[in-house]
């Protein structure tokens, strides 16, 4: 996996509450059978008109936020189906973190695994960021997982709250396989342990 | 020894490797794949020259791209063509399971593994799919994942996790006739909202829980991921023993597995960390009137008015679904016409879900502005309806009577809403465009689709006495 470590980006809004999965990439994109290339259907039903037209009304579409690496939004976000589609086409599409006041399970799972920093700040927090980004084209985010924080040139010194483990996964890159397989011996020695245990028995 | 909860029994029986700061390994017995979420984990294994550790222990069905007509032609999508062969090539390829398009034991992932007995007490059950939540009804611990954890399971049979919080949800009174387990859980997502369960695994208990068939215990079970969480679990007893036994993959010696499976329930005065009581006796039959399956009101209500509502984020989110779902604040929710019905989806497909409705639809006509549809979950399901009749019941009614898969449930294949189209439909999410980009899906119970099937629009299935529709 692709490490995150620091990561200087453009802002995106998307304000709405209780984005789900279905609405980040539609289900009629999910039979491919590759990991890449879904990040042209991301938010597909809002952001084109009859699948050809850049709907202008959705606000992400506005030329500013074009090179956007960082999207804010509300709580509850990547609720529903637990397709890791959802995070492959927000990271193919170029965004590298989450900002929402609180995440779907699943998705926020799937996210470490796809070099994604999904991040919680306060309802208050979140507004004010709304409003900077509106107010000024090109509004970037410092992201630095290292020491925790968020900066901005406008002042803006807020700390993250990240669990050690997955802070440590993201920074090097680490994949959970791997990690798992280091401690092989000890899947073997449960495996010995249960093995003919009558409800388990197939 | 101090009282546990069930969730941290099954935990604790299933804990390979625990240190601190990291999430705890935890085996899982029972692994479900379908074409959808697999592909890319499969070839994951094959760029890392990984192979699958048990592959006895993993069965696969394809189910969300499907056709639900004549199964004997070929499949005109090329895209989803491709993506279920993928699956048989990856499961011949790694040595899994698989029940195909062509199999007496195809159907829904969700319903065929209880059928099939793979779906037991006291084992953990994954599935790239968030209804697997479903799969707790038997007292499983059961929950969907993402496809780098499908990887992670194939290669290693564990998979790192945080251990869930635990939310009791007790269930008390007597069900009113009419009200059913897909009102009581769409009634409680109300309650507690689309992310009131978040971090939690629910347990539900209660005597309207005890009094639940297997099948209804499911459909509560499925819905939790509505809630916000990741599964939902019911302690096993004498109906999920009988239900168990004699299925082909149940254990060979299943008493000594009773034994065992008995010992699963919460012991008295556990202590769990957020506990809800409801009562079912006063509860109506729901409809949900929103785009996510919190905006939910009883038959005999009216639609919401956004300005009614406490906090800016719901008004926003009512209003925004007003807006898409075409409604009218404060207008009734049985004066909602619609044109589609949809009885099928992991929800509501089952053998009992197809009795309720076909008894409903007896001797009635689908309203001729209705185009209605019944999916069974399973191959197996379609078969019994078939042998006991419900078929003719439904195609006699106006019905269109399919083979097994998701269907409009999701709209994967080519069963979907056109735009603006209105649909009652039996499955578990009716978000923006799920069943169909521009479609209006409302959830409600097989009993409530029938009836709206029949009249055209939502109607209150109370005022049909049970007398009237023997
Ligand atoms: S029936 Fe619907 S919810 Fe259930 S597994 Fe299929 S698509 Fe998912």
């Amino acid at each position: 996996m692709e490490p995150f470590t620091r990561l200087q980006g453009i802002v995106a809004p998307l304000d709405l509450p209780d984005v789900d999965t279905d609405q980040i990439i539609p289900k009629q994109f999910l039979k491919r059978i590759e990991r890449t290339g879904f990040g042209q259907f991301l938010f597909y039903d809002w952001r084109f008109i009859d699948g050809k037209k850049q709907d202008p009304a959705f606000e992400m579409n506005a030329e500013r936020y074009q090179d956007a690496a960082i999207l804010i939004a509300r709580a509850n976000f990547g609720c529903g189906s637990s397709r890791e589609h959802a995070p492959w086409a927000l990271r193919d599409y170029g965004f590298r973190c989450i900002i929402a006041p609180s995440f779907a399970d699943i998705f926020y799972n799937n996210c470490f695994k796809n070099g994604i920093l999904p991040v919680c700040l306060s309802e208050d927090q979140i507004e004010a960021l709304f409003q900077k980004v509106r107010q000024t084209s090109g509004y970037s985010l410092d992201i630095d997982l290292e020491k925790e924080h968020i900066t901005s040139n406008d002042g803006i010194n807020l700390k993250i709250e990240i669990d050690p483990f997955r802070k440590n996964t993201l920074l090097r890159g680490l994949d959970d396989i791997d990690l798992t397989l280091k401690n092989e011996e000890k899947v073997s020695a449960y495996e010995a342990r249960l093995a003919g245990t009558p409800s388990l028995s197939l | 020894m101090p009282a546990k909860t069930m969730l941290e029994k099954i935990w604790g029986d299933h804990l390979v490797h625990e240190e601190p700061g990291r999430p705890s390994l935890l085996y899982i017995d029972r692994h479900l794949v379908h074409e959808v979420t697999s592909p890319q984990a499969f070839e994951g294994l094959r760029l890392s020259g990984r192979r699958v550790r048990r592959p006895e222990l993993t069965f696969a069905t394809p189910d969300h791209n499907v056709p639900t007509t004549d199964r004997s032609l070929p499949i005109e999508d090329l895209t989803s063509a491709k993506q279920i062969e993928t699956l048989s090539e990856n499961c011949r390829e790694f040595g899994v399971t698989l029940f195909d398009l062509k199999s007496p034991d195809h159907g829904i992932v969700h319903v065929i593994g209880p059928d099939l007995g793979l779906t037991l007490p006291g084992v953990t059950l994954v599935c790239g799919d968030s209804h697997t939540s479903t799969h707790g009804a038997f007292g499983a611990l059961a929950f969907g994942i993402g496809t780098s954890e499908v990887e992670h399971v194939l290669a290693t049979q564990c998979l790192l996790q945080e251990k869930p919080k635990t939310f009791l949800i007790e269930i008390k009174g007597q069900r009113p006739y009419g009200v059913e387990a897909k009102d009581m859980v769409l009634s409680i997502i109300g309650r507690i909202g689309t992310a009131g369960g978040a971090g939690y695994v629910i347990e539900y208990g209660g005597e309207a829980i005890r009094e639940l068939s297997m099948e209804e215990r499911m459909t509560i079970c499925n819905m939790s991921i509505e809630g916000g969480a990741r599964a939902g679990m019911i302690a096993p007893d004498e109906k999920t023993f009988h239900y168990l036994r004699g299925r082909r993959y149940a254990p060979a010696d299943f008493d000594a597995a009773v034994a065992q499976w008995k010992k699963l329930p919460s012991d008295p005065g556990a202590s769990f960390d957020r506990t809800l009581t409801l009562d079912v006796a006063s509860l109506a039959p729901q409809v949900t009137w929103g785009t996510n399956p919190g905006q939910v009101a009883s038959i005999d209500a009216r639609v919401p008015n956004p300005d009614n509502l406490p906090d800016a984020n719901q008004r926003k989110s009512a209003e925004r679904a007003l807006e898409y779902m075409g409604l009218k604040a404060d207008m009734p929710i049985e004066e909602i016409g619609i044109t589609r019905v949809f009885i099928g989806s992991c929800t509501n497909s089952r053998i009992e879900d197809l009795r309720r409705a076909a008894n409903f639809v007896k001797g009635r006509q689908v309203s001729s502005k209705v185009d209605a549809m019944v999916v069974p979950g399973s191959q197996k399901i379609k078969q019994k309806a078939e042998r006991e009749g419900l078929d003719r019941i439904f195609r006699e009614a106006g019905f269109e009577w399919r083979e097994s898969g998701c269907s409009m449930c999701l709209g994967m294949n080519p069963d979907t809403l056109e735009p603006g189209e209105r649909c009652a439909s039996t499955s578990n999410r009716n978000f923006e465009g799920r069943q169909g980009k521009g479609g209006r899906t409302h959830l409600v119970s097989p009993l409530m689709a029938a009836a709206a099937a029949v009249e055209g629009h939502f109607v209150d299935i109370r005022q049909y006495t049970p007398q009237e529709e023997s």
